[in-house]
C-alpha cells in the first residue's frame, strides 16, 4: 500500500505485525492497541521503532502515558465515513503534545487529505495510487481557513485582524 | 447584510473548483458512487426520484436582490424554471444535472452564495430568525453569532464525518421563530445578571423517527466562549455518538441515552481539557465580524403615513395588511411576510419569476434585503409603511399577497412522494387539497393561528411532530395512508403532538383536518383561544371522539 | 412505499424491471436487455424469476459509471405487452409529479 510522507511517496519502514505473529528481531513495527497494551516495556526494549495501531473507540488514556517513546501512531478510518480519528488526532497534538509520526490508516481518499492534516496527521497509507500521486496537489487546494488547529495555519478571523491592524498602523 | 470579503470569496471559489475535480472524477469512473456520494452530499447534492437535487444554503435566512436573482438565475438556466424553500432556510432545485452543477455552484460563488454542508453528516446551514436585526425588543443581532457559527463550522477538519447530520439555530427575541427547540444545538441570546450578553445553551433537539425537545445543557455561555463550548459539544459527539445503526446516530439519541447531567459532565470535562485554543472571542473578533455587516440608513418617517391612512378603507389591503405586515423596531417601517402558500399551489415553491420581481421589490422598497424563514415564506424586512399600499399592489399581482400567514392554509410540507426517495407517501397534493378546503380567508381567520406540517415519512422534514395539526405520510400495504397528531408546536413552548387516532386514507384527510377545525370551533371558550391552547386546555380526547365518531 | 433503498433480499413476486438513474443527469432510466439503460420504460427488460432479477440487477450494478442506485421495481404487463409502474412510487417517476408545478399567480 503506498505510503504519502512529507508529501511524497515513500517505503514504509514500518512492518504490521499480527496479534500472535512472531516480532521481527530489529526494525520498525507497528502492533496493535492490544499487543502494545499487554506488554510495553518488552516492545519498547527491543531494537527498532515501535509504532501503535490505536482503534477509533478506544479512549487515549492508556496509550498517553507512552506518547514519548512511540515512533508512530497509526489512527484508525474503519471507512471514510467514520470521523472519530480526527478528535484522537487533534488531541494527541495538540493536548498530549504528541510530535512522533502520526499517520492514517484504513479507507482514506485523496478528498480527505485536506483535514487529515489540518488535524494533525502526516502519514498517510493511501489505499489508490492515483490518490497518493494527488497528494501534493491535493492538500494545496484551500488557503483559507475559518478554525483553529494545532497545524499552525492562519485563521481567516486572524488574518482579517492583522490586516486590519497593519492598515491602521499604516495611516 | 454580511458582506464576503476576499477570504471568503476565495475559499467557496477553492471549493467549487474541489467539486469541479470530484464531479470529472466520477464521470470518469474514477470515483465509485461509494465514494462520491459522500462528496456531493457535502456539497448539496442529493439523488432524489427523478434527478439529482441541489439544495443551496441561504445562512440565517438572509438574502440580497443581487443573490435572489442569482438563484432565479439557477432556476431558469439549470433547473425547471422554479425553486422550493425548505424548513431549514435553503432552497432546492429539484431538477438540476451532476454534469452542469459546478457551472451553477460558480455562478451562485460570484454573488457569494454556496451549498456546502447543505446535506450530510456534517454541521448544516446555520439558521436563525428571519425577522433578526429588525424584530423590536431583540436582545442583539443573532446573525452576528450566526455567522460567527458558520464560518467555524464551516469545512471543518475535525467534525466533517460525524455520526449524524448536526443542525444549529440561533434565536434573540423573545418570541421564538427560529424553532431553537428542536435543533441538535438550538442557542438563545440573553443577558445574564450582570448584563453580559451569552446563550442559553439547548442541545438533543429533533424530530424524526425518535422526536426529543431539546433541553438546557447550559443556562448561560458567554459570547466570548461560545465556539469553545460547541467544540466541546461536538468533540464528545463526534467521539461517542452512536455510528452503528444511522436512526440512533443523531445527538439527541445520545443525549437521551446518557441523560442530559451524564451529557452536560462530559461536555464540561472536555470543556475544561480544551484550555486556550484560540477560540476564545474577544471584543476585537466580535467586532470585526459585526463590522462586516450593514445596516439600512433608515429615514425618519411618521408612524402612520398619509399613504396608510388612505388605504385603510381598501378591505384586501387592510386584511393583507394585518395578517402580512409586522412591526418593526424602527419607527414607519415595518416587516412584509411574503406568502408562498398561494391557495392550490405547492408550498414554499417560487418561480424564477417571481424570485427575479421579489428582488425587484426590495430594491425599490426594502434595501435591497430579503429573508427567508422556517415556515417557508420570505420576507420584505425594511418597508417604509408608506410603500405598503404600492407594495401590496405589486405583490398581489405576482400572487405574493395571500393573506394566510400563521393561518391554516400557511402550510409547512416537505416534498413528499411528489420528489423524495425516502418518501412514502405524497405532502404536496394534501397541503393543495388543503389550501382549496380553506380557501376563503374570511373562514381562515375566524379559526386564527393554526400550523398544519406535512411530512412524507418518518423523516419528519415537514416537521410534523410540530404542527399544531400534524399530518404524517405513512405506507400501508402499497396505499397512502396518513396519522394525524395535534397539539404540537415549535415555538418557545415547543411541544410534540398526540396521535388523535387511527390512520386515514389519502383521500380522506382533507375531511379529517376539516373535522378537526371544526371540533376546535366548537369547543374552544372563546375566539381568542388558539387551537393549540384549546387542545393544551381539553386535551386530544374531546376533538378526537367528535372527530371518529362517525368514522 | 418502502423506499427501494432498502432492498435486502431479493424475491420478486410478479414481473420486474431494473431502474435507476443516470450519472450524469440523474434522469430515470430503465435496464434494456442489451446491458444499456433507456429512458423508456417500454424498452426495459422485464424479469419474472428471482434468479432473473438477481442477475439483471447484478449486472447492472456493474455499472457504476451509468447509473447510480440500480433496484429492482415491481411493473404490470398490460395486453399488447405494454409495460406500465407497479406502483405509485414507480408512477412518478415514470411520468414525473402529480401536482401542477406553476406556482398559480
Amino acid at each position: 500500500m503506498p505510503l504519502v510522507k512529507q508529501g511524497r511517496l515513500t517505503t514504509d519502514l514500518f512492518v504490521h505485525v499480527a496479534d500472535g505473529a512472531e516480532l521481527p528481531g530489529d526494525g520498525a513495527v507497528l502492533v496493535t492497541a492490544e499487543r502494545f497494551l499487554a506488554d510495553p516495556e518488552a516492545l519498547l526494549r527491543r531494537a527498532g521503532k515501535v509504532g501503535v495501531i490505536w482503534p477509533n473507540n478506544r479512549n487515549l488514556d492508556d496509550l498517553v502515558p507512552h506518547l514519548d517513546r512511540l515512533a508512530s501512531v497509526a489512527l484508525v478510518f474503519p471507512t471514510f465515513r467514520d470521523g472519530r480519528a480526527y478528535s484522537q488526532a487533534r488531541l494527541l497534538r495538540e493536548r498530549y503534545g504528541y510530535d512522533g509520526e502520526l499517520r492514517a490508516t484504513g479507507q482514506i481518499l485523496r478528498d480527505q487529505f485536506v483535514f487529515m492534516t489540518r488535524a494533525g496527521f502526516d502519514a498517510f497509507e493511501v489505499k489508490k495510487d492515483a490518490d497518493a500521486d494527488a497528494f501534493a496537489q491535493t492538500v494545496k487546494r484551500y488557503s483559507v481557513f475559518y478554525q483553529p488547529t494545532g497545524d499552525g495555519r492562519v485563521t481567516a478571523l486572524n488574518r482579517r485582524m492583522q490586516l486590519r491592524h497593519s492598515e491602521s498602523a499604516g495611516q | 447584510m454580511y458582506a464576503y470579503d476576499e477570504l471568503d470569496r476565495t475559499l467557496i471559489n477553492e471549493r467549487v473548483s474541489e467539486f469541479r475535480d470530484q464531479v470529472k472524477r466520477r464521470l470518469s469512473g474514477e470515483l465509485t458512487e461509494d465514494e462520491f456520494k459522500i462528496l456531493r452530499l457535502q456539497n448539496g447534492v442529493y439523488l432524489q426520484l427523478h434527478a439529482y437535487m441541489f439544495r443551496v444554503a441561504i445562512p440565517y435566512g438572509t438574502l440580497s436582490s443581487k443573490q435572489l436573482r442569482r438563484l432565479a438565475h439557477v432556476a431558469r438556466r439549470y433547473d425547471r424554471g422554479y425553486g422550493h424553500f425548505t424548513t431549514r432556510q435553503n432552497i432546492q432545485f429539484n431538477w438540476i444535472k451532476l454534469a452542469e452543477l459546478p457551472d451553477a455552484l460558480a455562478d451562485l460563488a460570484e454573488v457569494g452564495i454556496h451549498a456546502m454542508q447543505t446535506s450530510g453528516n456534517n454541521m448544516r446551514n446555520v439558521t436563525s430568525d428571519q425577522w433578526a436585526g429588525v424584530a423590536p425588543g431583540e436582545i442583539e443581532d443573532p446573525r452576528i453569532w450566526s455567522e460567527i457559527i458558520r464560518q467555524h463550522t464551516t469545512l471543518h477538519p475535525e467534525f466533517s464525518f460525524l455520526p449524524r447530520k448536526f443542525k444549529i439555530a440561533i434565536t434573540a427575541a423573545e418570541h421564538d421563530r427560529a424553532a431553537i427547540k428542536i435543533h441538535d444545538i438550538g442557542l438563545r441570546l440573553h443577558k445574564n445578571a450582570d448584563g453580559e450578553t451569552g446563550f442559553e445553551v439547548l442541545v438533543g433537539g429533533g424530530l424524526g423517527r425518535t422526536p426529543f425537545i431539546a433541553k438546557t445543557i447550559k443556562p448561560f455561555v458567554s459570547g466570548r466562549d461560545i465556539l469553545g463550548y460547541i467544540e466541546a459539544i461536538l468533540r464528545v459527539y463526534n467521539q461517542y455518538g452512536r455510528r452503528d445503526n444511522i436512526y440512533k446516530a443523531r445527538i439527541k439519541i445520545l443525549v437521551h441515552e446518557l441523560g442530559i447531567e451524564k451529557f452536560a459532565k462530559e461536555v464540561d470535562e472536555e470543556w475544561k481539557a480544551m484550555g486556550d485554543v484560540g477560540l476564545t472571542l474577544d471584543h476585537t473578533a466580535i467586532e470585526e465580524v459585526r463590522s462586516r455587516f450593514s445596516y439600512p440608513a433608515y429615514e425618519k418617517l411618521p408612524h402612520m403615513p398619509d399613504e396608510l391612512k388612505q388605504a385603510a378603507h381598501d378591505k384586501l389591503f387592510e386584511r393583507w395588511r394585518k395578517n402580512s405586515v409586522s412591526a418593526h423596531k424602527v419607527q414607519g417601517y415595518s416587516i412584509v411576510t411574503l406568502s408562498l402558500k398561494p391557495v392550490g399551489g405547492p408550498p414554499g415553491d417560487a418561480t424564477a419569476e417571481q424570485m427575479d420581481a421579489v428582488a425587484d421589490l426590495a430594491d425599490k422598497y426594502s434595501f435591497g434585503e430579503i429573508r427567508v424563514g422556517h415556515e417557508q415564506n420570505l420576507a420584505l424586512p425594511h418597508v417604509a409603511k408608506r410603500d405598503l399600499p404600492a407594495l401590496f399592489k405589486a405583490l398581489d399581482r405576482l400572487g405574493l399577497a395571500t393573506p394566510n400567514v400563521n393561518l391554516v392554509t400557511d402550510i409547512i410540507a416537505c416534498p413528499g412522494l411528489d420528489y423524495c426517495s425516502l418518501a412514502n407517501a405524497r405532502s404536496i397534493p394534501i397541503a393543495q387539497e388543503l389550501t382549496r378546503r380553506f380557501a376563503n380567508h374570511d373562514t381562515a381567520d375566524l379559526i386564527g393561528r393554526l400550523h398544519i406540517n406535512i411530512s412524507g415519512c418518518i423523516n419528519a422534514c415537514g416537521h410534523h411532530h410540530v404542527g399544531h395539526i400534524g399530518i404524517l405520510g405513512v405506507e400501508k400495504n402499497g396505499e397512502e395512508f396518513y396519522q394525524i397528531t395535534i397539539g404540537g408546536r415549535a415555538d418557545e413552548n415547543a411541544q410534540l403532538g398526540t396521535l388523535i387516532g387511527p390512520a386515514v386514507p389519502y383521500a380522506e384527510v382533507a375531511d379529517v383536518i376539516e373535522d378537526i377545525v371544526e371540533a376546535y370551533l366548537a369547543l374552544r371558550d372563546r375566539p381568542e383561544e388558539l387551537f393549540v391552547d384549546t387542545v393544551k386546555r381539553l386535551g386530544v380526547e374531546p376533538i378526537r371522539e367528535r372527530v371518529y365518531a362517525t368514522r | 412505499m418502502t423506499s427501494p433503498l432498502e432492498q435486502k433480499k431479493i424475491r420478486i413476486t410478479g414481473p420486474s424491471v431494473v431502474t435507476a438513474n443516470r450519472t450524469w443527469d440523474g434522469a430515470v432510466v430503465y435496464r434494456t436487455a442489451k446491458q444499456g439503460w433507456s429512458t423508456e420504460l417500454a424498452d426495459s427488460a422485464v424479469v419474472s424469476t428471482s434468479d432473473d432479477a438477481r442477475a439483471l440487477l447484478a449486472e447492472a450494478t456493474a455499472d457504476d459509471v451509468g447509473a447510480v442506485g440500480p433496484y429492482i421495481a415491481p411493473v404490470e404487463l398490460k395486453d399488447g405487452g405494454n409495460v406500465k409502474p407497479g406502483n405509485l412510487r414507480e408512477q412518478i417517476r415514470a411520468k414525473g409529479v402529480t401536482i401542477d408545478l406553476q406556482v398559480p399567480a
